[in-house]
């Protein structure tokens, strides 16, 4: 069975000028020790279901559809089981960490407190086990006594790492987890994590604009455009030939030299996403694909398989699909 | 097992810095500079605190004569007792020296030494105006600290409508509705609570004393509360709402604590600081009392001493009070930035 099954989940923001449907019907599944990477532009709903995973979402945040985590439907889960599982069972390295520590309190204690609040350790069973975190994500043990103002910004997303695997959760969701860092330190952090999760057969769900670095380090990608996953399938074939067209641009895509944020351009990609409250009709993506046909602003698209183990949501990946 | 060498931490390093020595000893440096900056701020108050005081308008011997028939001759003499027929300089320089002593000079009005009289009317304001700032910085604060957690919720538009309100009324204004209501009464009800002064006029002794004494706080005390706890809710409330937005509340979130042990184990720590320095400021206006409540009240404090002062005018009284009100606010301040300093790690190594 697998370890994280969403099915048809969707995430409305009820706001003041109307709502924005953020995710649209996403399925997705992940094996325990797996790893999955989940790309896409700002704005594509990305970060939204990595918090909806743990109804970590603020109180205007509708969510529908499955999300079954060891089989445990996570959206319907009383409360007191949902803080059971957080961390515990699967923890989330945040997008912009810079600001996920407590600016006043220790690192060690920071770092300790999820084994404190889940009466997995004893005070000083949770010292020791800071210090062997510490030393796992390549920091020394006094640093557990460090402000989090005292530690580099990659040095500060070691200690979210080293916090994400405190309770050796089987679960890891990592947003983002390298955005705000230099060239250099992202390479670091990013052959840490993969190493960890490697190392301890914990599966992961990276989240990142950058479809090389997910192809690296996950067996799956997974594609989201406007809220839709638009491409699914084994990462290194969704990178080497993707079949859907945005996907083709994402892979095609640079990081923009000298912005610390790496945001990428996508090649060939003219315009911006869709504001989510004024979404396209038909294929979203269609005011803005190169290879659109006449029928593509009123199809019904959807994810269609496109390959062994693949699936695509464009009538051309179909059309090739039904060729073969 | 991992282990990428960390590029901004040599390995010698790796016993730990020495400890405690170099930030404490940047703490005391930081704390001396502090009372460096308010001895300067306290000098030049003396020092303004005597031109300002000779350049207000009125002689204050002819003032003191008022009503009373006296001779020029003996208005001169009057003068020289009191110093103001010196030059300006050996005035100045007589000043500075008595107040160095802590001699605040004579009464005019009272006929006694200033220091006597404040002397006694501290201990009062202290009551009274201690009393009061407790209450209302506890009740604000818990206030604050709940509405600002649950925005927008009932208990929230309650709170923050009640201490907007409590916030515009004047505090005269306040003060005597609550002495009609509760000291007076209306009608047919009775008034409850003595209004007048800090104590019966044959107040028993021992606990029915204490007693006495709590009765004639409540009023005074209640006005004083209602009108400034509005402040540390209203702070409190908006500074917790910045952090409740704050990415490591969603993480404290995600491990898993309780709701109620986000709050006060992340949101509330960090609120709390700013809210310092307004609770150490406020600590410094403690001693000035609190001008209107005492005088509505007749409450036997120092805010009292000090309207007399102005009313007659009797300068050196005001002289005195005042200064005394200037340096406990200054030294209050150098305090809060200095206990600030103290809790807050990202200043405290900076
Ligand atoms: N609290 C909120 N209220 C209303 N709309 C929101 C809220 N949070 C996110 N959104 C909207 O939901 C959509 C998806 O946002 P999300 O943060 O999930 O994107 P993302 O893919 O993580 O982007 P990025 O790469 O910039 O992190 C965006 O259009 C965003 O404006
Ligand atoms: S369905 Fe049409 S518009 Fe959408 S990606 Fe395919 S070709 Fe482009
Ligand atoms: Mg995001």
């Amino acid at each position: 069975m697998s370890l994280l099954e969403l099915d048809d989940v969707s995430v409305t923001y009820r706001i003041a000028s109307g709502e924005v449907p953020a995710v649209r019907g996403v399925s997705l599944s992940l094996d325990a020790g797996a790893a999955l990477g989940v790309a896409g532009e700002s704005g594509s709903g990305k970060s939204t279901l990595a918090m909806a995973l743990l109804r970590l979402l603020p109180k205007e945040a509708r969510v529908g559809g499955r999300i079954l985590l060891d089989g445990d439907d996570v959206l319907t889960m009383k409360w007191g089981r949902m803080r059971a599982v957080r961390w515990a069972e699967a923890s989330i390295v945040f997008q912009g960490a810079q600001h996920g520590l407590n600016p006043v309190r220790k690192i060690g204690d920071q770092i300790a407190e999820p084994l404190l609040t889940h009466n997995l350790a004893k005070p000083d069973e949770a010292r020791r086990r800071v210090t062997e975190l510490l030393e796992q994500v390549g920091l020394p043990a006094w640093r557990a006594r460090s402000y989090p103002h005292e530690l580099s910004g990659g040095q500060r997303q070691r200690v979210m790492i080293a916090m994400a695997l405190a309770c050796s959760p089987r679960l890891i969701i990592a947003d983002e987890p390298t955005t705000a860092l230099d060239v250099m330190v992202q390479a670091q952090v990013l052959s840490l994590i993969k190493e960890l999760v490697a190392e301890h057969g914990i599966s992961l769900i990276m989240i990142s604009h950058d479809l090389s670095v997910l192809a690296d380090v996950c067996d799956q990608l997974a594609v989201m455009y406007a809220g839709r996953l638009v491409e699914h399938g084994p990462s290194r074939e969704v990178f080497r030939e993707a079949r859907h067209p945005y996907s083709k641009a994402l892979a095609a895509a640079f990081p923009t030299v000298g912005d610390p944020g790496s945001r990428m351009a996508p090649k060939g990609l003219g315009g911006d996403p869709p504001d989510p409250m004024q979404l396209p009709g038909g294929c979203s993506f269609h005011p803005r694909c190169p290879v659109a046909v006449d029928g593509c602003s009123t199809l019904d698209v959807q994810l269609w398989p496109a390959g062994p183990g693949r699936t695509a949501a464009c009538v051309h990946a179909r059309a090739e699909e039904e060729v073969s | 097992m991992t282990a990428l060498p960390d590029a901004a931490e040599p390995a010698v390093q790796a016993a730990g810095p020495a400890e405690e020595t170099p930030s404490s000893r940047g703490m005391l440096r930081y704390a001396l500079s502090k009372a460096g900056g308010a001895l300067f701020s306290i000098a030049m108050v003396v020092i303004g605190t005597f031109f300002v005081f000779r350049l207000l308008p009125g002689d204050p011997v002819r003032n003191l004569a008022q009503g009373r028939n006296m001779t020029p001759e003996q208005l001169d003499l009057e003068r020289h007792r009191l110093g103001l027929d010196q030059s300006l300089i050996n005035q100045f320089f007589d000043f500075v020296g008595d107040t160095l002593r802590l001699d605040l000079g004579t009464s005019y009005e009272y006929k006694r030494p200033v220091l006597d009289l404040i002397g006694e009317r501290l201990g009062p304001t202290l009551l009274l105006a201690g009393t009061g700032l407790v209450i209302a910085v506890s009740l604000g604060l818990w206030q604050g600290i709940h509405a600002g957690w649950r925005h927008g919720s009932r208990f929230d538009r309650f709170s923050t409508g009640t201490s907007l309100v409590l916030w515009s009324v004047p505090t005269f204004w306040l003060g005597l509705l609550l002495m009609m209501v509760f000291g007076v009464g209306i009608g047919p009800i009775p008034g409850l609570l003595p209004f007048r002064g800090s104590e019966s006029i044959d107040a028993p002794d021992g606990f029915a004393y204490v007693l006495d004494v709590a009765a004639h706080m409540v009023l005074p005390c209640l006005t004083l509360v209602a009108v400034v706890y509005a402040q540390y809710l209203l702070v409190m409330r908006s500074s917790l709402l910045e952090e409740v937005s704050q990415d490591y509340i969603t993480v404290a979130r995600a491990k898993g604590l309780r709701d109620d042990d986000v709050r006060r184990r992340h949101a509330v720590p960090n609120a709390l600081l700013p809210t310092v320095t307004l609770v150490f400021m406020r600590i410094g206006f403690v001693v000035g009392g609190a001008v209107t409540v005492e005088t509505i009240f007749t409450w036997p404090g120092l805010g009292q001493l000090f309207y007399e002062a102005v009313s007659v005018p009797d300068f050196t009284l005001m002289q005195g009070t005042f200064l005394l009100i200037t340096v406990s606010v200054i030294v209050m301040n150098t305090l809060a930035d200095v206990v600030y300093h103290m809790i807050d790690p990202r200043v405290r190594s900076a």
